[in-house]
């Protein structure tokens, strides 16, 4: 019996952590059910809304075309370095545009988004909850999911593809400037197997991965905020815990929108 | 009229409220009383949904606050809380006319301004104060802004969450002397919660003792010094001798 008691134990915590874990999952799923159902239960806050979007979307395009236009140089680095072991460097433009719209621009884009979203939203309604502005916009008769949620969500699913798609074209041209440069391409023939190889779908595919990537951001940022602990120490955990979820739910989400889109 | 029957709130082990019975008559002034974290804010925010009690009922003019229309409901409210809990992302008239802007109350964008601008100087802020941010302005401003809010839509009924906490001995003078003239020309009925005597005095015209999850004592504001009550005599004289554990 003694010896189970250790092996009961561990069983117990995983157990805790399990139930944890799950009863997390649903209260998020109720919270991201509330938040979409509030869209079609007036009134709508254009001000915020319009807030929102130039503070999630506008204000992210400097860092977001940075990470592209590094990452599109890099890219056609490595591709022609590996491509030339087996004389295949002339891949390099059309790996750059797919490599970019398929996988990076969407998730290093989310992925920075991230960074810079989540924190400022979980701090923000965070604050908004430990100074009582919550408790107060309740008391003047506005829904705090409806004011601060709803127009925040909305704003990252609709402005972060927007973002993925001017990244991408930052991360190609990023591609396109190593490759004549650096690598000795020509400009019109890089430009050339650039659109030949390029597809629609490719493009399209990588924006609907902005759009869940946007909304899982600011649902998460939202979320934690709402549920910030007491003091400056509670927020701090709220703004970590927010950028946490959000990185490790995009590359999550990323893997099976890769498959639904891509498996064949 | 607004009652509280046997109202009972727990957070886990920590039993707040446990059978809260209070009758806050219209048109007059209730001040709560008791040391902190004796459950007055619960009480307040139970009254307003903000927090759901385990148990008990509270009503308004008898009737349940948990059901019939939640923004009707509201809309007869005005708050002003312990912070102030003004929105930074806006200037100051704005917050004023919070509810002017939006939802069923909302006016012309000039009109709501103008309201906020007469609410501002009502409670002695200049003009030029409603163009400003909230972190701009002096914790007394911030109150004072919060009260405009609490009255900018001209509530039936004001509560008052610790109005004076945090300011110098004039600055609580200026805000008990505001509450009490805002409160007798509006005809609101008014909820404070406090801990400040001098408030108590200035305020009130009933005082309820909150104390170990109960309403200890209530009544008139003149019977309070002769009341007899062994916890009330020692929380009103301050007293760290009695009945009330001064370690809580």
């Amino acid at each position: 019996m003694k010896a189970l008691t250790p092996l009961l134990a561990l069983m117990g915590a995983l157990g805790h952590n399990v139930l944890a874990a799950l009863a997390m999952m649903g209260r998020v799923t109720i919270f991201a059910a509330q938040t979409v159902t509030f869209l079609f239960r007036p009134p709508f806050y254009w001000r915020e809304f319009g807030h929102a979007v130039m503070q999630i979307g506008w204000l992210s395009l400097p860092v977001v075309g940075m990470t592209a236009l590094f990452t599109g140089g890099a890219l056609a680095l490595q591709i022609y370095a590996g491509g030339s072991r087996f004389n295949a460097e002339t891949v390099v433009p059309s790996i750059v545009a797919i490599g970019i719209t398929r996988e990076l621009g969407p998730v290093l884009g989310g992925l920075m988004v991230a960074a810079r979203v989540a924190s400022s939203v979980a701090a923000e309604i965070g604050t908004m909850k430990v100074t009582e502005q919550i408790d107060a916009l309740v008391t003047l008769s506005t829904h705090p999911m409806k004011y601060l949620t709803l127009p925040r969500v909305l704003a990252g699913t609709l402005s972060v593809p927007v973002l993925v798609g001017v990244g991408d074209a930052i991360g190609i041209f990023g591609g396109y400037i190593v490759g004549i440069t650096r690598l000795e391409f020509n400009a019109a023939a890089y430009i050339h197997n650039t659109v030949d190889f390029l597809e629609t779908w490719d493009v399209v595919s990588g924006l609907i991965k902005g759009a869940a990537f946007g909304f899982i951001v600011t649902l998460m940022g939202c979320y934690y905020g709402m549920h910030s602990g007491r003091g400056a120490q509670g927020v701090g955990r709220a703004t970590k815990a927010a950028v946490v979820a959000a990185s490790v739910l995009i590359l999550a989400a990323n893997y099976v929108l890769t498959e639904v889109f891509f498996s064949a | 009229m607004i009652e509280m029957h046997d109202v009972h709130k727990a957070f886990g082990d920590n039993r707040v409220l446990r059978g809260v019975n209070l009758r806050i008559e219209s048109g007059t002034s209730m001040v709560i009383i008791g040391g902190s974290g004796t459950g007055k804010s619960v009480a307040l925010k139970c009254i307003l949904g903000l927090i759901e009690p385990d148990a008990g009922m509270i009503t308004l003019d008898g009737r349940d606050v948990t059901k019939g229309d939640r923004d009707a409901f509201l809309a007869r409210f005005g708050m002003l809380f312990q912070g102030g809990a003004l929105f930074d992302s806006l200037p100051v008239w704005q917050n004023v006319a919070f509810r002017l802007l939006r939802g069923r109350l909302k006016r012309p964008r000039d009109e709501a301004r103008e309201i906020a601008v007469e609410k501002l100087r009502r409670v002695g802020l200049t003009p030029e104060a409603a163009d400003k941010y909230p972190a701009e302005l002096s914790g007394g401003m911030q109150k004072r802004v919060g009260l405009a809010r609490a009255i900018a839509a001209e509530p039936e009924i004001i509560f008052f969450d610790e109005p004076t906490t945090g300011l110098d001995p004039i600055m609580s003078g200026v805000i008990n002397d505001l509450i009490r003239e805002i409160v007798t020309e509006m005809g609101a009925t008014a909820m404070t919660i406090t801990h400040d005597m001098t408030s108590v005095r200035a305020i009130a015209d009933h005082v309820a003792m909150l104390h170990d999850g109960v309403i200890q004592w209530s009544g008139p504001v003149e019977q309070m010094d002769d009341s007899g009550d062994p916890y009330l005599d020692q929380f009103i004289h301050g007293r760290a001798e009695g009945p009330i554990e001064a370690v809580r």
